[in-house]
């Protein structure tokens, strides 16, 4: 009979966390003790200084990247967390993206670029970023609380696990999509792989790596919230608690942080990808660029010969006409 | 791998050769091996087509040092297969490939690497230039993975740029120039890495005809002055012509002849060759393109007579192409009618203006041309897209084009062409007429 017929499949998983809880404890409790001392370092960072300096910090940074509007939006937005009084909430939520996400990266390029560069490790890391996308979030928390005990550490691996997918599948992507005769052209004149993955494919993949940065870090914030059940403090706490008891306004200015929190974040990282021209990072780098290039030839031959190429290169276009009109 | 052959003579009778391939086989597919022995039983390529695509099958050349080496073939007929074994970018199925008495087949990464550093660089179809990097360090880039240091490969790398006369686009990116320059730089690339070969696959085909032919003439300096050995792919067999001391042809993945632009002309090796020479008797490889010049024969509409005028001197024609705006041509005008209008004072040219001109397209056979040509009495016209003038076809030219063709066209020479008018007598004209009266 079908009704009697049961695939046993999570006791199985079950047993083999068991196992590995047992056997792998030392591997476990080393994990433990390095995220746990990653985070109090970042703790003490994002939550010492007191909240004028830090919004300062932020704001400049938000400046440097993307400019004064960017700025604006910054200090209001943070000026908002801090009279709901999610100041402290928020700084928490903010170390713990920024580490999670720090493991995540660490993981996710690395794995990415592998994965660019064969296929068979591309086919096999394919349907384990397919699950671990479309596990749902919670359930990462079980045998994040089996194996690293209740806290910010379950949080943490939870997030990296919930995260990892998008940087690993856009770095992949970003390095398989280099122009293939540019790739050519490095081994053409003989580059080592490693330095044309240093100075042709991952340059040129940037840009889509760095929207998988984007993605790991905002995907990380989300995780984040959520990763307050099993113990993470931080915004997450609040609304948990505010769920527990119908609490509509607690509910409200912790979520409202969270918003503005990813507002801030999702921007700043998506300017990194394509540093906008006008942003002073970029113009400061336009400046260094033109500086290295002013050694070389006056600008009046150069302009000159400029214009002497470009008629050549149209076919000498007019050339008898050209000197007419001069 | 193919085994040595004690028995056959293993010492280079000419140490002239800079690249020697021998029985050289590329099967793409799950089962390369067998398919090319199927083929080597006397199977056709569609038949062990299940097998494999055979790419090139059993090619032997060898090329000399300091020659231009045409590889020319239609479409998906293996060039580029063929040249990208040259430098181990494809490992072939079968035989082998030696570039100045280095093995390029069959060796390991590190010992490839070095080949491609000391012997052969290569120029892409599409440039393949670094995007995130200048000009100049485009350019030194061969030596910068040689391990030259920086100064020096930057000073060699001027050199090199200033040869092909780039000198005022060196801090440049790539992406700032047009596409006959970002050429330009991809050859002074490979030139810079200072290999005795050159691998130039399809290097023009992505350029205007114009530049494409300015090009082709570069390429034929640089080689006299360098001494390079030049391996050129290309399916134009105009291109294949001009630049090649000799000339191999492919048909699906094997070389049918291998000679002389002469003799693959007048001797055919087969009858593939022979319709794919016929095809091109000169009448119809030489395109408008290919037969046309520079536009110094032609003026902007606003010079005004005065203008034009001087145009005629210094082009010594009879007849001058007027252009309107986005150089769409609006006709032509004729030195009597011009130099009337300039001593009456005239300061418009639009009345002058002959609109009968004809326009061909770049692509246009020689063959058709003729009596378009010699029924107008007026220079043809070479129009790309939008109308935009290219070059034009001088009458003169046009009949000393057709006048190669041994054929019955012959008897067009006969026509008259019009004499031009004295240039003394035009900048006579100039000088006896008042400078003011020009249109602006
Ligand atoms: N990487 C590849 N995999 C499978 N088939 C290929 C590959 N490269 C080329 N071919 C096939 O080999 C044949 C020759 O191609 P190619 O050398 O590019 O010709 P050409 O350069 O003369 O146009 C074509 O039929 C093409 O489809
Ligand atoms: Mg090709």
């Amino acid at each position: 009979m079908l009704d009697d017929l049961r695939l046993p499949l999570g006791t199985w998983v079950e047993a083999g966390v068991d196992w590995v809880t047992v056997n792998l404890a030392v591997v476990f409790d080393a994990i433990r003790a390095v995220v746990l001392a990653l985070f109090g370092v970042a703790e003490t960072a994002f939550t010492q200084p007191p909240e004028p300096v830090m919004i300062a910090i932020l704001t400049l940074l938000a400046f440097a990247v993307r400019g004064w509007r960017m700025a604006l939006g910054t200090v209001l937005g943070l000026a908002v967390i801090v009279l709901v009084g999610q100041w402290d909430n928020a700084m928490l939520t903010l170390s713990l993206t920024v580490v999670a996400a720090l493991f995540a990266l660490l993981i996710a390029i690395p794995l990415g670029i592998w994965a660019a560069r064969s296929d068979t490790v591309s086919a096999i890391v394919r349907p384990v970023l397919d699950f671990l996308q479309t596990m749902p979030a919670f359930v990462y928390l079980i045998p994040a609380i089996i194996l690293f005990r209740i806290g910010v550490v379950p949080g943490i691996i939870a997030t990296i696990a919930f995260a990892l997918a998008p940087g690993v599948r856009l770095t992949e992507l970003g390095i398989r999509g280099v122009n293939k005769e540019i790739v050519e052209a490095g081994h053409a004149f003989g580059a080592s792989p490693g330095r044309i993955l240093r100075q042709i494919q991952l340059p040129l993949a940037l840009p889509t790596i760095m929207t998988g940065v984007n993605q790991i870090i905002m995907l990380s914030l989300s995780m984040v919230v959520i990763a307050a059940m099993v113990g993470a403090r931080g915004l997450g706490q609040d609304i948990v608690q505010s769920l527990q008891r119908i609490d509509i306004a607690l509910g409200f200015e912790a979520g409202i942080s969270v918003v503005i929190l990813a507002i801030i974040l999702d921007r700043c990282t998506n300017a990194l990808g394509s540093l906008q021209q006008h942003s002073p990072i970029a113009r400061l780098r336009a400046r260094s660029v033109a500086a290295r290039r002013a050694p070389s030839p006056a600008p009046a031959t150069t302009g000159a010969a400029a214009s002497a190429v470009a008629q050549t290169d149209t076919g000498r276009v007019g050339s008898a006409v050209g000197e007419e009109r001069a | 791998m193919t085994a040595s052959r004690p028995n056959q003579a293993a010492p280079d009778p000419h140490d002239d050769v800079a690249l020697r391939v021998e029985h050289l086989s590329k099967v793409f597919g799950r089962r390369p091996k067998e398919a090319l022995a199927r083929i080597a039983a006397g199977a056709s390529r569609d038949e062990a087509a299940k097998l494999g695509t055979a790419a090139v099958v059993d090619a032997s050349f060898d090329v000399r040092r300091g020659e231009i080496f045409v590889v020319m073939g239609l479409s998906g007929s293996g060039k580029s297969t063929l040249i990208r074994m040259l430098n181990g970018l494809l490992e072939p199925t079968e035989g082998t490939v030696d570039v100045g008495g280095e093995r390029v087949t069959g060796v390991d990464a590190k010992r490839l690497r070095g080949v491609r550093r000391s012997q052969v660089s290569m120029v892409f179809q599409h440039f393949a230039l670094l995007p995130h990097r200048t000009v100049l360090e485009n350019v030194a880039y061969g030596l910068e993975i040689q391990g030259v240091g920086r100064e020096r490969r930057q000073q060699l790398a001027r050199d090199v740029i200033r040869r092909v006369g780039l000198e005022a686009w060196e801090t440049r990116m790539p992406s700032e120039l047009s596409g006959g320059m970002q050429q330009r730089v991809g050859i002074a690339r490979a030139l810079c890495a200072d290999t005795p070969v050159l691998l130039m696959d399809e290097a023009f085909s992505a350029l205007d005809p114009l530049i494409r032919r300015e090009m082709q003439e570069q390429l034929v300096e640089l080689q006299a002055e360098l001494g390079k050995t030049i391996v050129f792919i290309t399916h134009d067999l105009n291109e294949a012509m001009f630049l090649g001391d000799r000339i191999a042809v492919m048909r699906d993945g094997r070389i049918v002849q291998i000679g002389s632009p002469e003799e693959i002309l007048t001797d055919p090796a087969n009858d593939y060759v022979a319709q794919f020479v016929q095809d091109v008797d000169r009448a119809r490889v030489l395109t408008a393109a290919s037969v046309m010049e520079p536009p110094a024969a032609a003026v902007p509409i606003t010079v005004g007579p005065r203008g034009a005028l001087k145009a005629l001197r210094d082009a010594q024609t009879s007849t001058l192409l007027v252009t309107g705006p986005g150089r769409t041509v609006l006709g032509a005008v004729r030195d009597r009618d011009v130099m009337r209008a300039v001593q009456a004072g005239e300061r418009e040219l639009r009345p002058l203006v002959d609109a009968g001109v004809q326009q061909v397209d770049p692509d246009t056979s020689l063959a058709e041309l003729p009596e378009l040509a010699i029924t107008s009495g007026l220079p043809l016209a070479v129009v790309g897209d939008g109308g935009r003038l290219l070059g034009v076809i001088p009458r003169v030219m046009l009949l000393a084009a057709l006048g190669n063709v041994p054929t019955d066209t012959s008897e067009l020479q006969v026509v008259d062409l019009p004499p031009a008018l004295d240039a003394r007598l035009l900048t006579q004209t100039l000088d006896a007429t008042p400078e003011v009266h020009d249109a602006r």
